[in-house]
């Protein structure tokens, strides 16, 4: 786990001419592997940057910065020119991004900038807002997420969600990893058994809990009930886990616990994880994506985004300068 | 606190800001710090409190002691007034009064003056008592009232063998045993030795007289039925065929056999009847009254006897439990002023619970249409404020509504479809246990739906958007989600519609609550349940008792016990759904970390 983990004082000295960025006028972002130093390079200083960040706010439009390796991995999930409006107001502009499969990717930005709203629509909870309205398209293994002939409720049985308050139901563990299984109209013990282990082991709680599945499972602590909605998550093997701040809401040791899942989950399970906080995005993810005010700032490797980010902005952003 | 000096005074060095500030001089300088801390509040909320809690249990207080002591076993007093009346009863009231001049000058001369000099002692102020004399058949009278300055001195005794004897027509019989006759003939005399035969036989002929009525109801019912269901039988075919076609013919015919074969019954019936009389006629007792009269009483017409002033006191506790098991367990006898309230506990309870079960499923599935279902808009609004109203509507109302409507519109259509052999006596065209429950179940519905759509909305988003992210459709999660969560919410909306339908009394009035029902709704008889009989109610029978009772100082006793034992009724059905949804909560509630 701490391989991942740089200090980022040890960061080299940004370079004006280490930094590729695209301006307005270029064109989309290129997808080759390695940087290359354009000519016409836009002033690297403060002022700037705050008015770049300043006319994103202030509505004009930005092309994302990706880095070309995201593109030579195979994608689960494809977002392709996704705009979303809460009535009026529109909260995602434009969003463009492949998710690769197998690998961790994380959401980071600062409050607002739309990650968990782009996460619910994933696996369209956002319908269940009566305002939200979308433009665009997203593709889970190629198939559509957004068309109107596709049966919601089949679409999330293939995605797994956890949630940033753990939301244990008010059953016993048991019924709660199952559940999955129960409203999919399975009733066969033994395979609900089967799973129930399965999904236990698999987020490091049957240890803790195999003596007591039907007891309550309102009466674990903070940590086991975050893993228990993991657990359930994973019981109906989706193809895509979505974490949406998991351990926000939970103390360090219980926090790494996750984190320690997550990182154990990542070879079979393809999953994007929102997260405030960058040292745990650091410590878990592959990929990492920066948002801001509802747009894909860059998206590339999780080394490269906190080492030797492309955009000052995301510079800015992860050594804590913004944010 | 005393005040400190200005701030002139003040070394300038010492404590440069505190200068300027003046200390307050106490709590009276600074207006409205004693109502901002709130003391006197405690007083007012505590004292609120308190007078809630002494209404609450001075009621309670009333109607227990009221109720409770209905049914002990006074003493019988015989009394002698000074204008030569003698009274033989039991004392229920106590009064002071002041005399008017006429009801002296009703005393014999010669008292005239002491009487009048007792009350002057004190400021014109006379005690009276309330004397249940009884022997309604022979003096027209339930109760006399007796004035202390009316009683001769040393006229008041507690005589040994007065007895009691509660009967089953004409009430209360108050008397002296003199002799106990079999057919006709003295086997005992004297007050002791009476009382002794009367003792050995009483019990067999109780028996026997139990037999008489179980074949009066049951047997003979029975047959009745047989006959009741050819006759319908007969005026099917008939209004299906006309009178003149072959198959009412054959019906006719079937008909006159069973009725033969009925009447046989019924004469067999009747003979045992008949034999059962004649074996208890044979029995009575001879009772010398207050006025020195003799009477004949049938031991068969005696419910219970007791000579009420030398009973020890675990005979009285024996009288006590068995009046109280009489209570609850028989019918009633003299329009409701004696014997036992059983059918209308048993109508409360079937009402109750019949009305419960209409009223959570249809309140229940309102509620989560309301809430789940449909889109917020002017439409649900108006739903909404409209169920609110519902909840204010005068309870009468809903009696007319339920008459008009269920009885007169729906029961008669349905008359004329299924039970049209019975009409012109309309069987579901009346009020009946079935109309009435509705009628309730609509008036508790606003009750249900709101504290279920509270109940609704209170189940937490999170859990919901668990389980969609789970992939469940929305019943699924409603049904495995969030009405367990809601159900103890739902138990609370329960639980208090059951508690404001079971007390309502006006809307049965109008639509099937009677003063005497001649069957319970639900018994042995198929189809076991009878939607369509009247039933009893304890809330009617205390109004009736309370207001149409014709000896209303002996049912007004009754009333507080009746009152006591509703009031017990509710409280159990209360406390068993209250239990019900403690059990709900412990399961679906434990405390989230």
């Amino acid at each position: 786990m701490f391989q991942k983990t740089k200090k980022l004082e040890n960061l080299p000295a940004m370079k004006p001419s280490d930094v590729k960025e695209t301006s307005p006028a270029s064109s989309s972002a290129p997808e080759t592997e390695e940087y290359s130093v354009t000519t016409d390079q836009q002033p690297t200083n403060a002022a700037s940057r705050k008015n770049r960040l300043a006319a994103i706010a202030a509505g004009e439009d930005w092309e994302s910065a990706i880095h070309g390796i995201v593109d030579k991995e195979d994608h689960v999930l494809n977002i392709e020119s996704f705009n979303l409006w809460y009535g009026a107001k529109q909260a995602l502009f434009d969003i463009g991004m492949g998710i690769p499969e197998g690998k961790v990717t994380s959401l980071i930005g600062p409050s607002g900038c739309g990650k968990s709203t782009l996460l619910r629509c994933v696996n369209r909870m956002n319908d269940l807002i009566d305002s939200v309205r979308i433009e665009g398209e997203m593709r889970l293994n190629g198939d559509s997420i957004f068309d109107s002939g596709v049966d919601v409720i089949e679409l999330r049985k293939r995605m797994g969600m956890v949630f940033q308050k753990p939301n244990p139901f008010p059953m016993s563990v048991y019924e709660n990893v199952v559940y999955p299984l129960r409203i999919d109209g399975e009733g066969d013990r033994q395979i609900l058994d089967e799973v129930c282990e399965r999904s236990l082991r698999g987020a490091a709680l049957w240890d803790e809990v195999k003596d007591r599945l039907h007891d309550s499972a309102l009466g674990l602590s903070g940590g086991q009930q975050q893993r228990l909605c993991i657990a359930r998550a994973i019981a109906s093997e989706p193809e895509v886990l979505l974490l949406d701040e998991p351990c926000s809401a939970l103390d360090p040791i219980a926090t790494g616990k996750i984190e320690n899942l997550i990182q154990d989950l990542s070879g079979e399970y393809s999953v994007l994880i929102v997260t405030h906080n960058m040292q745990q995005a650091t410590r878990v993810s592959d990929y990492t994506a920066l948002m801001y005010l509802g747009r894909l700032i860059e998206y590339g490797p999780t080394e490269t985004i906190f080492q030797t980010p492309r955009l000052p902005e995301t510079e800015a952003y992860v050594t804590g300068r913004f944010g | 606190m005393s005040s400190t000096p200005d701030t002139e005074e003040r070394d300038p060095k010492e404590a440069p800001n505190m200068g300027v500030r003046r200390r307050r001089a106490g709590i009276s300088e600074s207006a409205g710090s004693l109502l901002a801390r709130g003391e006197p509040l405690i007083s007012f909320t505590g004292g609120a409190l308190v007078i809630c809690l002494i209404m609450i249990s001075g009621f309670l207080g009333v109607v227990l002691y009221q109720g409770a002591t209905t049914f002990w076993p006074a003493p019988v007093v015989s009394v002698k007034t000074v204008s030569g009346k003698t009274l033989l009863g039991e004392v229920t009231r106590h009064d002071t009064f002041q005399p008017a001049d006429a009801v002296f000058d009703e005393l014999p001369e010669a008292e005239q003056t002491k009487a009048r000099e007792a009350v002057e002692k004190s400021d014109g102020w006379a005690k009276r008592r309330l004397v249940r004399t009884g022997n309604f058949e022979l003096t027209n009278e339930h109760f006399n009232w007796v004035s202390d300055f009316e009683i001769q001195s040393k006229g008041e005794t507690l005589p040994k063998w007065a007895v009691v004897l509660e009967r089953l027509t004409w009430g209360r019989f108050y008397g002296v045993p003199k002799a106990f006759l079999v057919d006709g003939k003295e086997v005992a005399q004297g007050p002791e030795a009476s009382w002794q035969e009367f003792a050995k036989h009483h019990s067999e002929v109780r028996d026997r007289w139990h037999k008489r009525r179980s074949l009066e109801i049951h047997d003979t019912g029975e047959v009745n039925r047989e006959l009741e269901s050819a006759r319908l039988q007969l005026r099917r075919v008939e209004l299906s065929h006309g009178s003149d076609s072959v198959e009412c013919q054959a019906e006719d015919e079937r008909f006159k056999e069973v009725e033969s074969r009925v009447n046989q019954s019924f004469g067999k019936i009747r003979a045992k009847i008949e034999k059962l009389n004649r074996e208890n006629s044979r029995y009575e007792m001879l009772m010398t009254t207050s006025d020195g009269n003799d009477v004949e009483v049938a031991v068969a017409d005696i419910v219970r006897a007791y000579p009420a002033n030398h009973l020890s006191v675990s005979d009285k506790w024996g009288i006590y439990l068995s009046r109280w098991w009489e209570f609850l367990s028989d019918d009633p006898r003299e329009a409701n002023s004696e014997g036992g309230v059983f059918p209308a506990i048993f109508g409360t309870v079937a009402m109750t619970l019949l009305m419960s079960l209409l009223v959570v499923p249809f309140g229940v599935l309102a509620a989560l249409y309301l809430r789940e279902y449909a889109k917020a808009g002017p439409v649900v609004s108006a739903v909404r404020i409209a169920i609110n109203n519902l909840a204010g509507v005068p309870s009468i109302v809903f009696g007319v509504f339920g008459l008009g409507f269920f009885c007169y519109i729906f029961g008669a259509s349905l008359d004329q479809l299924f039970f049209a052999e019975k009409l012109p006596s309309p069987t579901l065209g009346t009020g009946g246990i079935m109309w009435a429950s509705l009628t309730l179940a609509l008036l508790t519905l606003p009750v249900v739906i709101v504290a279920t759509e509270e109940a609704l909305a209170a189940v937490p988003l999170s859990m919901r958007e668990g389980s969609y992210a789970c992939g469940a459709s929305k019943w699924q999660t409603i049904r495995r989600i969030v009405l367990p969560r809601a159900m103890p919410g739902i138990m609370t909306g329960t639980i208090l519609a059951m508690a404001r339908g079971a007390g309502e009394v006006a809307p049965l009035m109008l639509v099937g609550a009677v003063k005497l029902a001649p069957e319970l709704p639900i018994d042995s008889v198929f189809p076991y349940i009878h939607p369509e009989r009247s039933f009893m109610h304890l809330g009617f029978h205390i109004y009736d008792l309370g207001f149409q009772s014709q000896n209303s100082e002996a049912a007004k006793p009754i009333v507080f016990t009746t009152t006591l034992l509703l009031i017990t009724i509710i409280a159990v059905l209360n406390l068993a759904a209250v239990w019900l949804r403690a059990k709900l909560r412990r399961k679906f509630e434990a405390a989230q970390f």
